[in-house]
């Protein structure tokens, strides 16, 4: 084992408390605004509001997996600790948004297909992914020493995220060949706009919580090199 | 000359490893066998309808070749750390990415054999019809076999030394292999099935597409992984 030098823990400079209640009412805002303005929709009705948290959380799920995908990169070139701890950060809000996505999926999927589950493209791929997730951030709790957890989450981060467009195309082959693609419907500009203004909510918000779990990641490490000085003879000062 | 080092020291890797299996016998036998049994395993939950079992029978195939695989894996790094031979191995001169792909080779092979038996025990059971094209259909089971042997060689590295390795291993490794698997199982059962539409070709790419860049993948991160 290489005896990483331990270095000396400045605390994360924390976001101010201000700036989690700005974003919370912002996305409070958005989706009130979304829910409000938007007229009933034609085919769907009311259900199509669930688009508002569906598509954005779809979105941020896969900007996560992209922090996760540069943290990797810059631990392995640098080696630098809180890269890891920022790639593990987003892969736990990746997971948390992804699950959230399929799950919304689902609720809208009943009423409009008239089943909780249909071997979409979408669906499919988003539920890899999410096992992809659950994987790398089971690979984590099961290595004790933190050197050797960021050298191999990081591999298996970009292999992972290497592997996002690939499970996406051969899922999307494999449906295609057995049954014709759902389509995404265009747009009209009286949904956009809801859209538009919760995609930004939900990302400021996705920003919020890496940070914040960014911010104890530190701590906690903090915590386990100071145990570990402790234990290899003592701290001095 | 370094090149040609290391071209030793993969056919060196390749050579113990393969010894090691050799003279014990055992390991290869209980994880064919194990193929087989899951094979009996599908036909009792699909069949015992004729049709239903042709239909199915690459998608059994596949995954009997997969779940059986994933043992010969773990086994291959925990021989060596039960001789604490891993350091050793590491200790020698040389390049990294040799120690991977002779790993990577002898498990291929082992792989391979399992799945001559695998798939001649299919065939009966199954009700398969061998079609014309049979060297093609072997050549999608050997794209198929490097795309699950490379990833499986490369996390078995992570966890066999981990704590939970024999559920960390399927854990990382089922997600990841989705696309070979799709595609192999697609591609067989386009050729099993007569391929009227000639659909294998797309997946073919997809499977070819797959070995190059997690070849190189595996190999490019094999060293941050056996360091540590």
């Amino acid at each position: 084992m290489s005896p990483a030098p331990t270095p000396s823990f400045e605390p994360p400079r924390p976001l101010h408390a201000a700036f989690g209640w700005l974003v919370f009412g912002f996305f409070i805002f958005t989706q009130a605004y979304a829910v409000l303005t938007s007229p009933a929709d034609a085919m769907m009705g009311h259900l199509q509001k669930i688009m508002y948290v569906h598509v954005p959380s779809a979105w941020v799920e896969f900007a996560a997996v992209g922090v996760v995908l540069f943290g990797s990169l810059y631990f392995l070139w640098k080696e630098d600790e809180r890269a890891d701890l920022l790639a593990a950060s987003s892969a736990e809000v990746g997971a948390v948004f992804c699950g959230l996505t399929l799950v919304q999926g689902m609720i809208w999927g009943r009423p409009t297909w008239g089943v909780w589950w249909t071997w979409d493209a979408r669906l499919t791929s988003t539920l890899v992914l999410f096992l992809i997730l659950v994987g790398y951030l089971a690979l984590r709790s099961f290595v004790e020493d933190p050197h050797r957890r960021g050298q191999w989450s990081a591999v298996v981060g970009i292999i992972g995220a290497i592997n996002v467009p690939i499970v996406w195309m051969s899922v999307k082959w494999w449906r295609t060949m057995h049954q014709i693609q759902s389509n995404p419907r265009s747009l009209s500009p009286e949904y956009l706009r809801g859209l538009l203004l919760n995609l930004a909510a939900f990302t400021l918000l996705t920003a919020w919580f890496i940070w914040r779990r960014y911010e104890a990641a530190r701590y906690e490490r903090a915590a386990e090199h100071v145990s570990q000085a402790a234990a290899l003879g003592g701290i001095d000062g | 000359m370094a090149f040609r080092d290391d071209v030793r020291r993969i056919r060196a890797i390749v050579w113990k490893d393969l010894t090691t299996e050799r003279r014990s016998k055992a390991g290869f036998s209980a994880v064919a066998a194990l193929g087989v049994t899951i094979l009996v395993l599908f036909g009792l939950a699909l069949g015992p309808d004729g049709k239903a079992l042709q239909s199915a029978a690459a998608g059994a195939l596949w995954l009997a070749i997969l779940f059986a695989s994933v043992l010969a894996f773990n086994r291959s790094y925990q021989v060596e750390l039960d001789g604490g031979a891993l350091e050793a191995l590491l200790l020698y001169p040389g390049s990294r990415w040799a120690i991977f792909a002779g790993k990577l080779i002898a498990n291929l092979l082992f792989v391979l054999a399992m799945l001559v038996i695998v798939v001649a025990v299919g065939i009966v059971l199954f009700a398969v019809r061998v079609p014309a094209e049979w060297a093609a259909l072997l050549g999608i089971m050997m794209l198929g076999v490097v795309g699950i042997v490379s990833l499986g060689t490369f996390y078995a590295a992570m966890s066999s030394r981990s704590r939970a390795r024999e559920v960390l291993l399927p854990l990382l490794l089922y997600p990841m292999l989705i696309p070979v698997l799709l595609a192999s199982m697609e591609a067989t059962k386009a050729f099993l099935l007569g391929d009227l539409l000639n659909a294998s070709g797309a997946w073919v790419q997809m499977l070819s597409l797959f070995d190059v860049i997690f070849l190189v993948a595996t190999f490019l991160g094999f060293e941050y992984v056996i360091e540590v």
